[in-house]
């Protein structure tokens, strides 16, 4: 059997999706700490299945602004990550590291984007790193890629990749603890389906 | 009471005077709204993707697809009244909201392309067009003017 549609996947993928969420979480959370300088602990990720609609829900709303950046995956897996982060955590980084919060997502000096857009570089490497590190497979990343803009415009793009495999997408809820305070940040997977049948044959789970 | 209907993605709706219409956050996607001026009849549709063709195995939601979409809103507002030699259209979205080059990220240049095709086979003219650029826009058509307001994070608002 193939796998056709990311609804078809069981709660033995998605549990292996988890695990592999888990990973990269925690590796997230110690790269971040390295940069941050501080404290950065993480709590077990959710990792959902979830519809378009509920997803912008989720985020605050199509017309959210958030900051969208996404990767592409490259190698014996392909496919794209899109990780979004909104002001409270964008502002906890750049308080953390030069002692200012950010005023307007809209509007990110220099600095501000060059740490965004290496905070995104870590998120997508933690979790390429997981897969790889757990699979013995090759993956690469590309450059993230950065916008702010509506969430729900943002969410168009992996979902319009998406739509090919199903009508979810794979959410992944991170919780960080990072010096006294706890803020989210969200994770979107949209792997091809051969791909995750690479994945789970790798690790020995039936598709 | 003038009500607001909204219409999510990959979706279509359609309403008479003094309704309005609204679309959320168009990114790639591209929102076609057609209108009957002599019956005061607006219909919006937000879809996803060029031809249903290219879809592969099974169609599964008509609504995504530039053609099977814009059929269905045509169809829809034929019902109601509307007659479709007496249609206009205007359309918005099919923005590029990552700059990388790779044909999945022209996917919005290719919306566009496509929504005009199919127009042009109906014989319905575009009178506004707000498409194209990197940023997401919110389509509100009002059904008494036939008017469509767009709205972006950071830009004024656009009638047209």
């Amino acid at each position: 059997m193939s796998l056709r549609n990311v609804e078809e996947l069981s709660e033995a993928h998605i549990d292996v999706l988890r695990e592999i969420g888990n990973i990269g979480s925690g590796n997230a959370a110690s790269a971040l700490a390295g940069l941050l300088q501080c404290e950065t602990r993480i709590n077990v990720p959710s990792v959902r299945m979830l519809d378009f609609e509920d997803a912008v829900t989720y985020l605050g709303g199509p017309e959210n602004i958030t900051i969208g950046m996404l990767v592409n995956i490259l190698g014996d897996i392909n496919g794209m990550m899109l990780y979004v982060l909104q002001k409270p955590f964008a502002s906890k980084m750049t308080s953390q590291l030069f002692g200012s919060e950010i005023e307007d997502l809209m509007n990110l000096n220099e600095m501000e984007q060059s740490l965004i857009s290496e905070v995104g570089n870590i998120m997508a490497a933690s979790y390429i790193n997981a897969i790889a590190s757990l699979t013995g497979l090759t993956i690469d990343i590309s450059v993230p890629v950065l916008t702010t803009d509506m969430v729900g415009a943002i969410l168009s793009v992996p979902t319009i990749e998406f739509a090919k495999v199903g009508n979810k997408v794979l959410f992944i809820d991170d919780s960080f603890i990072i010096g006294s305070g706890e803020i989210k940040s969200n994770m979107i997977l949209v792997p091809e389906m051969r791909s995750l049948e690479v994945l789970f044959s790798k690790l020995g789970v039936s598709v | 009471m003038a009500e607001l209907v909204t219409v999510g993605i990959a979706d279509l709706n359609v309403v008479k005077a003094p309704d309005t219409l609204v679309t959320y956050a168009l990114g790639s996607c591209v929102g076609i709204c057609l209108y009957d001026n002599e019956k005061k009849i607006a219909g919006l549709a937000h879809i996803m993707l060029p031809m249903s063709r290219e879809a592969g195995q099974g169609v599964d939601n008509k609504r995504r697809y530039a053609d099977t979409g814009i059929m269905e809103l045509i169809q829809t507002m034929n019902l109601q009244g509307a007659s479709t030699s007496r249609m206009t259209a205007k359309i918005a979205g099919g923005a590029q909201m990552f700059s990388v080059n790779s044909s999945i990220f022209n996917i919005g240049e290719r919306n566009v392309a496509a929504v005009k095709k199919v127009l042009s086979a109906y014989r319905i003219k575009i009178v506004a067009e707000e498409t194209g650029s990197n940023f997401g826009r919110t389509v509100f058509f009002h059904s008494d003017t036939g008017t469509m307001e767009i709205r972006a994070a950071m830009r004024e608002t656009k009638f047209a």
